[in-house]
């Protein structure tokens, strides 16, 4: 479903220097998977998830999203096909929970009454109750029902894929682990291909059918949190399973 | 059928619109009177409509006002002339050498023509008491050396200091008064009268000297430039009228100095109105004849007084169609400006320069282009508020949170639907606090729009700071702060309405 072939991606700094940011990445992340990317803070995870929806361009290599090469779609459409999550939802604070829910129905063009239809049904699968959030503004919900409300945001298009980076970022420990629980159920119903950018290892356990680990722009090991624990590629891994890894918090 | 109707119905207005000719002057009493000696002549000699546009601001307004035949005719000083508008830096040593130097540069450049001069010279002048002069035996300013030791004299800041006044005085007269202050001119009168001060300056025409029973000394070497006071003609007009060189070559040296003095001093001390003190001159001096005058002054007492009401409706109209239109240009210059940066320097750099340019010649700026009325008038408000409104919506927009700009990019939005989905709504509030301040600003500066003829609230103000009447200005001033304040406040609460919902965690 996505599928990253030899993909490498070159940032220009301010001083004109070439900084790579991903290199040489292969990776598939078959459909109906909830795939992590983990790693430390600077290792690429977010640019990689940023190249599938084009947000940024790789610089070599192919992107694919069902088959297709992303390089090749109109990148709005493209991105409308793919659900994207960030810290804190990214919630416009000027529109009520419906509106952010409902804008992107609207924006391609759907009537009202069906908009309003979709957007009750999004909230009641993420369990807030309509009647109850649709009105209020991103101001007056908690951490918790904001990424609700983000997740919701990001289905209402019926996507193929979804991007989440860092969802549960700006959430405390406690709240995280009671969303981590949530999505688990949420994941397992919506039964969309996820690919989830966290730094958190416990997150990546709890939520991921398949685990990436990135260093410094490369891939390190992929496979299910048992594989990686029964056999770490290299001390990289075996020291972040353990959560001592400068920098890391597990 | 209708066409010929309409063409005819053209040439009739403009046929009409030729016979008028429009009489400015500057904001100073004498300049007022002058224009008005000008408009009855020209009433009573000629058949043309004459407008009246006094109270134009300074000399720069002037000029470049009957350059562009906005107004056809002014009454300028050859000083003035010579030094403020050609900027030549020779002393002048033969007024009628300087006279038809300046008539010729003017005609040659900028195909203004001055007529005859009308007689005043109103230069600078030593003034003394006439009891002591009498007393003293002095009527030069030669005269004062036989007794300077103990002449004690007050000037003004402004005399005092510069090189062509006292400092200059004093070396080409080798003059060394015993005692020399300055002093607010205001207060000079009153110290003369007191008998603190002996000598004080003055200009050779103001009314005070009357009042106060100064006497002018002689300057008998001519160190003072002379300001003779002549009317401009714009070129074209003379030519389309030459009946108006007839009427007002009639005028040639017929006011002195003293007769100048004293309709200063009826208008600014005894508060009669120009065209009454200007009527009773001419009749007097068989000038004009009487029916045309008093008819003119019929119409004029009619409608004089506009009420504050009306001014500050004006006003506000000056203020808001400016601000509208500086908004529908600022907005989107804002927005490209947040894309562009090359144009973001370019925008905001000139709107700032434009900020500086000092209003009053902001507004002589404009009045080649847009002539003097109320579209000069607008335009310059119109640049003034520009700057606010642009750097607010550039800096409401670029403050928006990049991660919402990332999501809504991220969600498939185009920038044209993000701009009006996302970062417009948020920019909202600072976009109108730009459209505040732009207001505001407008309300004060457009005071200044009266210069020009343009109306509004600065009339009373200009009326009032030549007549130095402070009610009048205060009818004026007042208005214009309420104003400012009311639409601040008005503002200020659209403001707070398109504020998003906070946070409320």
């Amino acid at each position: 479903m996505i599928e990253f072939r030899g993909v490498d991606k070159v940032f220009t700094d301010a001083r004109g220097r070439e900084v790579v940011a991903v290199r040489g990445l292969d990776l598939e992340v078959p459909a109906g998977e909830i795939h992590c990317l983990l790693g430390t803070s600077g290792c690429g995870k977010t640019t990689t998830l940023r190249m599938v929806n084009r947000l940024e361009e790789s610089t070599r290599g192919q992107v694919e999203v069902g088959g297709d090469d992303v390089a090749n779609r109109d990148v709005f459409a493209l991105r409308r096909r793919i659900g994207y999550v960030i810290q804190s939802g990214g919630l416009f604070p000027h529109m009520t929970v419906a509106q952010n829910v409902g804008l992107m129905c609207e924006l391609v063009g759907q009537d009202e009454p069906r908009v309003e239809a979709r957007v009750r049904e999004l909230l009641e699968f993420v369990g807030l109750a309509p009647a109850e959030y649709t009105m209020r503004y991103p101001g007056e919900l908690s951490g918790g029902q904001r990424q609700r409300v983000g997740v919701a945001r990001a289905l209402a298009l019926d996507p193929e894929v979804i991007l989440m980076d860092e969802p549960f970022g700006a959430l405390d420990p406690i709240t995280r682990r009671r969303m981590h629980d949530e999505f688990r159920r949420l994941f397992a119903r919506m039964g969309k291909t996820v690919l989830l950018v966290t730094h958190d290892l416990e997150e990546a356990f709890a939520l991921a059918d398949r685990i990436s680990i990135m260093e410094a722009g490369e891939l390190v090991q992929s496979g299910t949190a048992e594989e990686l624990v029964a056999s770490p590629a290299n001390d990289f891994v075996r020291e972040f399973l353990r959560g001592v890894t400068p920098g890391g918090t597990a | 059928m209708i066409r010929v109707a309409l063409w005819l119905a053209c040439c009739a207005s403009l046929v009409t619109a030729q016979d008028q000719v429009v009489v400015g002057s500057k904001n100073f009493t004498e300049s007022a009177i002058l224009a008005e000696v000008v408009a009855q002549m020209l009433e009573a000699h000629t058949e043309l409509r004459v407008e009246r546009r006094t109270n134009l601001g300074g000399t720069m307004i002037c000029h470049a006002a009957v350059r562009a035949g906005e107004i056809d005719i002014y009454v300028e000083y050859t000083g003035t002339g010579w030094a403020a508008v050609l900027e030549e830096s020779g002393k002048i040593d033969d007024p009628l050498r300087a006279f038809v130097h300046v008539q010729r540069r003017y005609r040659d450049e900028f195909d203004v023509h001055w007529l005859e001069p009308l007689g005043l010279n109103n230069s600078y002048a030593i003034a003394m008491t006439e009891a002591k002069a009498e007393a003293l035996g002095v009527r030069t300013v030669s005269d004062l050396r036989a007794h300077q030791a103990e002449l004690r004299a007050g000037f003004s800041i402004e005399f005092g200091n510069r090189d062509d006044g006292y400092p200059g005085l004093a070396q080409a007269y080798d003059l060394a008064l015993g005692s020399v202050r300055t002093l607010e001119h205001g207060l000079a009168y009153q110290a003369i009268q007191n008998g603190d001060i002996d000598l004080t300056d003055a200009y050779t025409t103001d009314g005070k000297l009357q009042r106060y029973a100064l006497r002018v000394l002689e300057d008998d070497r001519r160190f003072f430039p002379p300001y003779h006071a002549a009317p401009l003609v714009h070129g074209a007009t003379l030519r389309a009228h030459p009946e108006i060189g007839d009427a007002l070559g009639r005028l040639a040296f017929r006011i002195p100095d003293a007769e100048a003095r004293a309709m200063n001093l009826a208008v600014e001390a005894e508060g009669r109105s120009a065209a009454e003190v200007v009527r009773a001159f001419l009749e007097r001096e068989g000038l004009t004849d009487e029916s045309v005058a008093s008819d003119r002054l019929d119409r004029e007492s009619s409608g004089r007084f506009p009420t504050i009401f009306r001014l500050a409706l004006e006003h506000l109209a000056l203020t808001l169609v400016a601000v509208l239109l500086a908004s529908l240009a600022a907005i989107p210059l804002g927005i490209a400006c947040t894309t562009r940066p090359a144009l973001r320097r370019i925008t905001l750099g000139a709107a700032g320069v434009m900020q500086t340019v000092p209003s009053l010649a902001l507004l002589a700026f404009m009045i080649p282009f847009l002539g003097l009325n109320v579209s000069a008038a607008i335009a310059a408000l119109f640049l003034y508020a520009l700057l606010p409104i642009v750097r607010n919506t550039f800096t409401g927009i670029t403050e928006v949170d990049r991660d919402l700009v990332d999501a809504a990019r991220g969600m498939g939005m185009t920038p044209r639907q993000i701009l009006r989905k996302v970062e417009l709504p948020l920019a909202a509030r600072t976009i109108m606090a730009g459209v505040r301040t732009a207001t505001v600003i407008s309300i004060g500066v457009a005071t200044l729009a009266a210069f020009i003829g343009a109306g509004g609230l600065g009339e009373p103000i200009l009326e009032g700071l030549y007549l130095n009447d402070t009610g009048l200005i205060l009818s004026g001033a007042i208005p214009a702060a309420v104003l400012a304040v009311l639409a601040d406040a008005a503002l200020a609460r659209v403001e707070k309405r398109l504020a998003p919902r906070v946070a409320s965690e």
